[in-house]
């Protein structure tokens, strides 16, 4: 038996033409974890497709070797049959069914044809302990629990197929730090147990920290390999080669922005949750953002920054909702979102599949959704002209990689999408941008074209607000920020102040402060 | 590999008319023609040329109606039995009130009205899931439809009322030999200005697809696809002709089938509806009031079921208490048939519209050829799944 476990051999993918892969090369040693690295379109996913069998054999042309023999797998059931499993990006778990069920789904313990329910909760408990959910009930649904332990359950329903090749696309990327680092301890601890594990991640400190090898993959192509005991391992490094540059600066410097007056105040702001009237979810929250200014809203899952950037929108978020909004100076009551509108404030959504955009619909309907009545219409029947010449403009302006304004956003890469949903808010000509989240899951060249985005709108003097879990985001692009934990501000921070450790410093003295 | 990439995308400008487009144009064709062969050219006479208008206007309102209903992800299934009840109130107030035409009429959309906003309130304001408050509206429709009839058919309806399903337009024959036929001179002058309008505004879209460098199908294409169009159009207004001349419920249809065209095509309110259906969640939060755009959808069914009631109740010349049963199928079905996807967010009228008349051909080619009924709900079953799964597939390869 050779030296490794799995080898990939020149494959070759097409897509009606397109070549997604092209003689792709990746070689895995036993009980190593692997990292595959790459900007969004690159090919991992595809790759990981046509390992676990999503694309049968034939429709790719390479070889699969896995220990030692050569695979020709026509549907996941092969690949899993041999011990490889994948556990893709969104969970596969039926939310209404009891742990001990999704654990064994599709993989039932049987007695005689029906469900053999003893072993199927008492196995279900062992496979639970072996990923630290020991404490959990398995007959409670899958919903009750947090999406840290679903994506965990969904390691213990890979152990319970006998995998002995694991491969996580983007398993951090719904999770929080806390549970994202309990992930990875789980992934170091069943490589100590003899697993071997292939990681898709953009988040390249989880990866420098928990990979043993790095393969780059780039356009269709397998650029390099890094180990971890002779390469260089650190974020520069693995950026350079997936962008094959160097990004000397993965935030751009904002030059010759003034900053002015005062454009955007909220004053004693008060929500309750939207289900439960008694539930205080932002508290006295004061905020100022001046023109031209980058502010930042920093903390961890759950503060209620989201809480706080939707109930301003148009109250799309909360109820009982109380305090003073005011924007150029002028009190505005911003009852729901044509309003919010209207009164030139923007919010661009979290999530951009979900709240930002109609998948099935063009690039050029979406980006003038939310401007189609106040600038592309006349009596409410919808200028096409002027829609088509702004969408096209929109599109140069802000670099969406396509060939029309035509095309539907749902084929569009996420750095391509998340520009859309930034051009649809910049045509409702806002004063006011809260950006929730907006390089969430996206590539780190999309990342700086979107940074840029931000910087010119800066420098047109619009005041722009920035939610982002990704302190060293907040650090790059914000003038100043508010840190929010459970819902109150527990610090502000400005300029040279603005660090990792400030942060983190604010909301460790705001829950003493709780705690007292 | 950028480089080719370029050249591609500026190669592309010509591209070929996508089959898919006016695949179900070509299954109306085809249809048609099959059973011309079947019945021996019954189907092509003037007459029945005349009465396929007749017959399938009221699923045509209807298809139009549910398509926004589609278009939002969801059905009507009440429409029967509020185009019922609608008709009921109008043949009611003609027959026992002594009302005069234009009261009915009015009465009969306003009773749609009410229906419509009735399942808009509980649909919208209540969220209330729309199969269910529809499930609700088509009992509680067929009951009050009884009750104000007493289970009776209210009839005769005088002329000036079932004009608008009967009447035509004035005629002038030429031609005429032995007295018997000739040609109205109408008839020929619409199918020509209808002919001239096309050819304008394939020009029109031309000029402006060259002005934003948008790609354009290759000329003979176009030419050919026009002139099947307008050759279709001449045959249909030519056999027209030959009969009583242009029905007064075709010039109804064409104004209803425009309004909504434009409306779906041309309208913020438009644009708002497939925005609704392809992304609810995205909708509320680009400023549209999603609550609002739900209400009118079904209200405005509503409306059209108003309106299939007048039309329903006029070609029959009474209000019949058992009239309309399972119209909302043949509504479903011709969205379906005419590409709406059940996810919400895709599908046009133009589509409903030949949806509606493929149904519209089968019912007739069958009758004409004999079918016994049973067969014939066998056979439009068949065809809407068929419909449906070829339109599925097709999609499933291109991604």
């Amino acid at each position: 038996m050779s030296e490794y476990i799995l080898e990939m051999n020149h494959i070759v993918k097409e897509f009606s033409g397109v070549r997604a892969l092209n003689d792709v090369n990746l070689k895995v040693k036993p009980g190593e974890i692997m990292a595959i690295c790459g900007e969004n379109g690159a090919g991992k996913s595809t790759l990981m497709n046509v390992l676990s069998g999503v694309y049968p054999y034939g429709e790719y042309t390479g070889d699969i070797v896995y220990k030692g023999e050569v695979c020709k797998f026509h549907s996941i059931k092969d690949s899993e049959r041999k011990g490889i499993v994948i556990i893709h990006q969104e969970l596969a778990l039926s939310p209404f069914l009891s742990i001990a069920e999704n654990v064994f789904i599709g993989n039932e313990r049987k007695k005689g044809g029906m469900i053999d329910w003893t072993a199927t909760r008492r196995e279900a408990q062992e496979l639970l302990a072996r990923v630290g959910l020991e404490h959990e009930n398995v007959n409670v649904p899958v919903n009750s629990l947090g999406v840290g332990k679903q994506q965990l359950i969904e390691i213990a329903k890979a152990l319970g197929k006998k995998a002995d090749l694991l491969i996580l696309d983007e398993p951090t990327a719904a999770l929080n730090d806390k549970e994202s680092a309990q992930l990875l301890e789980l992934m170091l601890q069943l490589k100590a147990q003899g697993m071997t594990c292939i990681i898709i991640s953009h988040k390249l400190n989880e990866i420098s920290y928990v990979a043993d090898s790095i393969t780059i993959i780039r356009d269709g192509q397998t650029i390099e390999t890094l180990d971890k005991k002779t390469d260089d391992f650190s974020e520069d490094r693995i950026i350079k080669g997936m962008v094959g540059r160097e990004l000397t600066n993965r935030y751009p410097k904002r030059e010759n922005c003034p900053i002015g007056d005062v454009i955007f105040e909220v004053k004693d702001w008060n929500v309750y949750h939207p289900d439960d009237s008694t539930r205080h979810i932002l508290k006295d929250i004061n905020i100022q953002v001046r023109a031209g200014e980058v502010v930042g809203l920093a903390g961890l899952m759950g503060a209620g920054r989201t809480e706080l950037a939707m109930s301003l929108f148009g109250h799309s978020y909360g109820q009982k909702i109380t305090g003073e909004i005011k924007i150029n100076g002028k009190h505005v009551d911003l009852k729901n979102v044509r309003q919010a509108i209207n009164n030139k404030l923007a919010y661009v959504s979290e999530d951009r599949k979900t709240y930002g955009l109609v998948l099935i619909d063009s690039i050029k309907f979406n980006m003038t959704l939310s401007a189609l009545r106040n600038f592309f219409s006349r009596k409410g029947i919808v200028d096409q002209q002027s829609e088509a010449v702004k969408a096209e403009e929109y599109r140069q302006r802000i670099n969406v990689k396509t060939t029309s304004v035509e095309q539907a956003v749902g084929a569009l890469s996420g750095g391509n999408q998340q520009k859309v949903v930034l051009a649809k808010w910049m045509l409702t000509q806002p004063d006011v941008l809260i950006l929730d989240e907006p390089t969430r899951g996206i590539d780190v060249g999309a990342k700086y074209e979107i940074y840029c985005v931000i910087n010119e709108l800066a420098k047109s003097g619009k005041a722009v607000v920035i939610i982002s879990s990704e302190m060293p985001e907040i650090i790059g692009t914000c003038d100043r920020t508010y840190v929010l934990n459970e819902g109150e501000i527990a610090g502000e921070l400005s300029g040279d102040e603005i660090t990792q450790e400030a942060i983190m410093g604010c909301i460790m003295a705001h829950n003493r402060k709780g705690d007292a | 590999m950028e480089k080719t990439a370029v050249k591609t995308a500026t190669a592309s400008k010509k591209v070929n008319l996508s089959m898919k487009q006016y695949g179900m144009v070509l299954a109306l064709i085809v249809v048609y023609l099959i059973f011309a062969g079947i019945t021996g050219g019954k189907n092509l006479t003037a007459i029945n040329v005349n009465n396929l208008i007749m017959q399938n206007g009221y699923v045509i309102i209807l298809a139009v109606g549910m398509l926004l209903c589609v278009l939002t992800g969801n059905v009507d299934l009440g429409v029967g039995s509020v185009v019922a009840s609608c008709g009921a109130v109008a043949g009611t107030l003609i027959v026992d009130f002594g009302a005069s035409t234009p009261v009915a009429m009015l009465a009969s959309l306003a009773v749609g009205i009410v229906f419509g906003a009735f399942v808009g309130f509980f649909v919208s304001k209540l969220a209330i899931p729309p199969f269910i408050v529809t499930l609700a509206t088509m009992l509680m429709g067929r009951g009050i439809c009884y009750v104000i009839l007493q289970a009776q058919t209210k009839g005769p309806l005088p002329a000036d009322y079932t004009w608008i399903s009967t009447g035509f337009l004035p005629t002038i024959k030429v031609g005429a030999v032995d007295g018997a036929g000739g040609v109205d001179l109408v008839s020929i002058v619409i199918a020509i200005v209808i002919a001239v309008l096309i050819i304008l505004g394939e020009l029109k879209s031309i000029a402006t697809s060259k002005k934003h460098g948008l790609p354009l199908a290759p000329a003979w294409q176009l030419i050919i696809k026009d002139a099947v169009i307008i050759f279709i159009e001449f045959f249909f207004f030519y056999k027209l002709g030959c009969f009583s001349g242009v029905p007064v419920l075709l010039i109804l249809l064409a104004v209803v089938v425009g309004i909504y065209h434009f409306i779906t095509t041309q309208t913020v309110a438009g644009r708002q509806i497939y925005a609704m259906g392809g992304n609810a969640k995205a909708a509320r939060l680009s400023g549209i009031n999603t609550e609002k755009v739900f209400f009118w959808v079904y209200a405005n069914m509503g409306l059209l079921c108003g309106l299939a009631g007048i039309v329903l109740s006029a070609r029959n010349a009474s209000a019949t208490p058992k009239a309309g049963d399972q119209f909302e199928m043949d509504a479903i079905a011709s969205c379906y048939i005419g590409g709406a996807a059940t996810s919400g967010g895709i599908g046009t009228i133009i589509g409903a519209v030949v949806g509606a008349l493929i149904m519209g051909v089968l019912n007739n080619g069958m009758s004409l050829a004999g079918f016994d009924t049973n067969v014939q709900k066998i056979v439009k079953g068949a065809v809407l799944l068929g419909a449906v799964t070829v339109d599925l597939l097709s999609k499933r390869k291109k991604g």
